[in-house]
């Protein structure tokens, strides 16, 4: 048995149906991820002791267990204390969650390399903290790391797979019920394989210039 | 607590899986990263397709191909072997951009210097460049071998019974159990965790230890 033409012609459109709800759940993931972790940031730099030390705990903790065992968690057991979530929720929210952990590392790198200068310029214009933030340190943090932020949208996508084993029907379950359908595992498998790379390799290469491009304009 | 026993078993095969796959990882870091910046113009490009292939792909697709496709070629892989394949070349792949990019780090007055002394290509790179990079590769590593402890969690999908598959099958058991099952997995994970974490630090700060900057 090898690669049959015809079969994989057939499958190729119920695969590419499917991309769309990864790419649903990557965005949706994604924009969650910016968000929460733009909060997580903010909480590991307050100057409350408590709530810093929770965040940093969190965080590692996040970063250190696996995404598909906090899949199950959010899926199998949160309903058994009443949080029952679809497993479209269930997998964007954990997916947003996880990497809100790496996305505020890039945040806090971007941050801790505006120069202290304009701290203290902002305190001597008598600017509110808040005005500061907003107006002056995340405008210079963002920009810089615009192209990791990009590549964390490029990782999440290739996540989606694991969305699967709580029932998503994505890429790859698609690609197992045609298998377990037809007993023929090998085209449809590859297609989905082919699929995640033809979108996230431009879109790697497209990071990759961007970064080129942001080291130019921010070269100190 | 009656839990523990069989989370541990499952434990016992992670930990085996993790131990083969970080092996096998770190080998096929060596030899991609080398590969792509060899002289030789057919290494460059099969390394480098190799690199992009495995980056631009997720782990569960890969190793459900390999688990699942590869048979269609009269390839049958044990469960085991197949998990163990597929987390270390996707995470070779990862680590061999570490590698090269260490390597590449390193300034070139040492290459320089290198060829000055007359030592040979082989020399400069194992007396001269790589001692040099392999302080730059540490942490990369260590982040590397972190994530590569997650993604053995996906071995539990191609039927291997891990960790997470015996808290899968302790839920199928009783469903009462699957709150318990699942904290202490994330815990057992995170206690997994901890030595690299712990040992990543070590390396980081033991490997700068007498260097400028």
């Amino acid at each position: 048995m090898t690669w049959d033409w015809e079969f994989a012609i057939s499958v190729f459109p119920r695969i590419l149906d499917a991309m769309w709800i990864a790419l649903a759940a990557t965005i949706t993931a994604y924009i969650l991820a910016l968000v929460f972790g733009l909060f997580l940031t903010l909480a590991r730099r307050s100057s409350f002791r408590p709530l810093a030390l929770l965040t940093y705990g969190f965080i590692e903790f996040v970063r250190c267990t696996p995404p598909l065992v906090q899949l199950f968690f959010a899926f199998f057991a949160l309903p058994t204390i009443g949080i029952s979530l679809s497993p479209f929720v269930a997998g964007v929210t954990v997916l947003g969650i996880h990497y809100s952990t790496y996305i505020s590392e890039v945040y806090r790198s971007g941050i801790d390399s505006v120069p202290k200068g304009q701290w203290e310029a902002s305190t001597a214009l008598n600017f509110s903290k808040a005005y500061t933030w907003v107006r002056v340190i995340l405008p210079q943090a963002i920009p810089p790391v615009i192209p990791m932020l990009g590549n964390y949208l490029i990782t999440m996508f290739k996540e989606t797979p694991l969305l699967s084993a709580i029932t998503v029907v994505e890429m790859l379950q698609t690609a197992k019920i045609i298998g377990s359908e037809s007993f023929r595992y090998l085209e449809p498998f590859t297609i989905a394989g082919f699929l995640f790379l033809a979108l996230s390799y431009p879109a790697a290469v497209l990071v990759r210039k961007l970064e080129d491009r942001m080291k130019l304009a921010y070269r100190k | 607590m009656e839990l523990l026993p069989e989370l541990l078993r499952g434990a016992n095969v992670t930990i085996k899986v993790l131990l083969a796959s970080a092996a096998l990882t770190f080998i096929l870091a060596f030899i991609a990263g080398l590969g792509r910046i060899s002289k030789n113009l057919l290494i460059r490009k099969l390394t480098g397709l190799y690199v992009e292939i495995f980056r631009g792909t997720s782990l569960l697709v890969q190793m459900f191909w390999i688990f699942f496709a590869l048979p269609a070629f009269g390839i049958h892989l044990s469960a085991y072997f197949a998990g163990v394949l597929a987390l270390g070349l996707n995470y070779g792949a990862y680590a061999s951009e570490i590698v090269r990019g260490a390597i590449l780090a390193i300034p070139k007055g040492q290459t320089e210097a290198s060829i000055a002394l007359n030592l040979t290509r082989w020399q400069r790179m194992r007396l001269v460049i790589l001692p040099q990079a392999f302080r730059i590769m540490l942490p990369g590593f260590g982040n590397i071998s972190i994530e590569l402890l997650k993604g053995t969690s996906l071995v539990s999908l191609i039927t291997l019974s891990d960790l997470t598959y015996q808290a899968l099958t302790l839920r199928n058991t009783d469903l009462s159990y699957t709150m318990p099952a699942f904290v202490l997995l994330l815990v057992l994970y995170f206690i997994i965790a901890l030595p690299l974490l712990y040992a990543t630090r070590w390396f980081e700060r033991r490997a700068s230890k007498g260097v400028a900057s």
